[in-house]
């Protein structure tokens, strides 16, 4: 069976500027592929190459077995696409503005109708159908935009930053959509947003400069993410020395107001043994958090442990 | 054919927005207005006409006057129309819906093409509509009013591809409106240059869109000026589809 997408030695140059450099992987039916990387790092160039929007300036994509470059109508045809900005057509109502998207994909007019009303209905649109999408809120333009690359029923869903812009209840609705979509086709999803990727993703990808630098199972991130260090807060004052002693500890650092940051080995943790030598003492527990790393963390992490990013992939 | 589609939607877009409707209006008025005063000329110098012999008709008087007027106006109209076309899509960053879906650079660009033409076909419609009045009171040369339509038909189809593909070059409607507006003027007066040194100039004469839709207007349908605006329609469209697939390559 051939992969959804499958990528090879992608690279795009602007000018000199090299955005995408050697990026290759593949997604499979049943797949939420989550695309992680700060600003600029080469996400929407890639997702604008998959789609056809934009030539590489060497590689191959193939979308269903189908070379994009050869044969773009066939290859487009197993494509929904959500740039950035959602393309829609401010002047018209949001029925006719999917119409048109469907007729568009070749849907023949009669069962268009059947097509526009399961997209609207699978993005909450329901109610939206005859008003003009200019009078809409950006949440439900978002949603028309989603509504536009899922309504020909295509094998590959791109979604660039889906959730920029939406507040947090609009933004559960949409992740919820998102995994909802997963069951069914193979979607990508861009974003620089880590938990949008843990909740909603099975597989993840880093991108930094243009690089792949982490290609691998939602798993995998977070046994990256696990940091190794923990943060007390007491009421009393705590006595570093005893806390020295629990297996595992490296160092404690002092950040003043009774908080103390441990670090520790990072297969040992330690969190139970310092919960009950704090209260054993009777400094007062206030908190105990262990500490995650943010992205930005793990990018520096990522990028300067191993400058030959492909290494990690596996 | 999805060119068909994408003009649908085109010609829809144009009049949901007041400008088409305020276009179509406009023109009528001024045209019709002008129209009058040809009709009132020629009540005036028929009964000086009545007698000689070789006299132009009623359709030379009035028809032919009338469609080249319309001809000057509209080259001031079209680039409104056309400005939009690709241009405020890229700068509304809806053109990737286009280029994602299966449609391919040709489909678009003859689409959008297609839909400012039909719009053009109207406003030509509703012009043709005022000679075709005079009917009630007397009888017209159709074979020459048939050659005006044409004439003006290929004249607005050239103007809409210039159009087309300024507006596919350009980012911003505006810029795209006084470009085309410039280059259309340009391609009208191009001959003005250098009138008495005589066969220096044939080839700006050539290219001039006034020489061929004069032509066309005397009721002279020769191929010549038919393959120049064929030409001058299809060259255009050309280089929109490559200007537009620059999107894809360059960016």
């Amino acid at each position: 069976m051939t992969s959804l997408i499958q990528v090879q030695e992608l690279y795009r140059y602007y000018g000199d500027h090299c955005a995408v450099n050697n990026v290759s992987f593949t997604l499979e039916k049943g797949e939420i592929l989550g695309f992680l990387g700060p600003n600029g790092a080469g996400k929407s160039s890639t997702m604008q190459m998959i789609c056809g929007n934009l030539a590489p300036t060497s590689g191959q994509i193939l979308i269903n077995g189908i070379d994009i470059l050869d044969q773009p109508r066939e290859a487009k045809r197993e494509l929904g696409y959500l740039p950035e900005i959602p393309p829609v057509y401010r002047d018209l109502t949001v029925d006719e503005y999917l119409e048109f998207c469907a007729r568009l994909h070749g849907i023949h007019r009669d069962r268009s109708r059947r097509a526009v009303d399961t997209a609207k209905e699978r993005c909450g649109l329901t109610e939206v159908g005859p008003r003009l999408i200019n009078n809409l809120s950006k949440g439900y333009q978002q949603r028309v935009g989603i509504a536009q690359a899922i309504v020909h029923m295509p094998a590959v869903i791109v979604l660039d930053e889906p959730t920029v812009g939406l507040d947090p209840i609009q933004i559960r609705e949409i992740r919820e959509l998102i995994r909802e979509l997963g069951r069914e086709h193979g979607v990508i999803l861009s974003t620089h947003i880590l938990p949008e990727v843990q909740e909603s993703c099975t597989h993840v990808q880093i991108i930094h400069k243009g690089r792949l630098v982490l290609n691998g199972t939602i798993a995998s991130l977070e046994q990256r993410m696990r940091a190794s260090s923990l943060v007390v807060a007491t009421c009393e004052p705590a006595d570093v020395r005893q806390l020295y002693s629990v297996e595992g500890v490296q160092s404690i650092e002092e950040t003043g107001h009774n908080r103390y940051r441990i670090f520790h080995d990072k297969d040992k943790d330690p969190a139970v043994r310092i919960a009950e030598i704090v209260v054993g003492a009777g400094w007062g527990l206030a908190e105990l958090v262990p500490e995650r790393r943010s992205m930005e963390q793990i990018f520096i992490d990522i990028t300067q442990t191993s400058p030959q990013g492909e290494e990690q992939t596996a | 054919m999805m060119a068909f589609t994408i003009a649908a939607r085109e010609l829809r877009t144009l009049f949901l927005s007041p400008l088409a409707w305020s276009v179509l209006g406009v023109i009528q008025i001024i045209l019709g207005y002008m129209f009058l005063a040809q009709l009132d000329y020629f009540l005036m110098v028929q009964p000086r006409m009545a007698g000689m012999e070789d006299v132009p008709g009623v359709t030379d008087l009035i028809v032919a006057p009338l469609f080249g007027n319309a001809g000057v106006i509209l080259l001031l109209v079209t680039p409104l129309l056309t400005m939009r076309l690709i241009s405020e899509e890229r700068r509304n960053r809806t053109l990737s819906l286009l280029f994602t879906a299966p449609v391919s650079m040709t489909d678009i660009i003859v689409g959008k093409y297609l839909g400012v033409f039909f719009f053009l076909l109207i406003m030509v419609g509703m012009l043709a509509l005022m000679p075709l009045s005079l009917l009630m009171g007397g009888a017209l040369d159709l074979g020459k009013l048939a050659s005006c339509i044409l004439a003006l038909v290929l004249l607005l189809a050239g103007f809409a591809a210039v159009g087309l593909y300024i507006s596919a070059s350009s980012n911003q409607p505006t810029v795209a409106a006084v470009a085309t507006f410039g280059a259309l003027l340009l391609l009208w007066i191009i001959d003005w240059t250098g009138g008495a040194e005589g066969n220096a100039n044939g080839v700006l004469q050539y290219l001039s869109l006034l020489r061929h839709y004069e032509a066309l207007l005397k009721g002279l349908v020769s191929t010549t000026d038919l393959i120049y605006f064929l030409l001058f329609i299809l060259t255009f469209l050309v280089l929109s589809v490559h200007r537009l697939d620059n999107d894809r390559l360059q960016k």
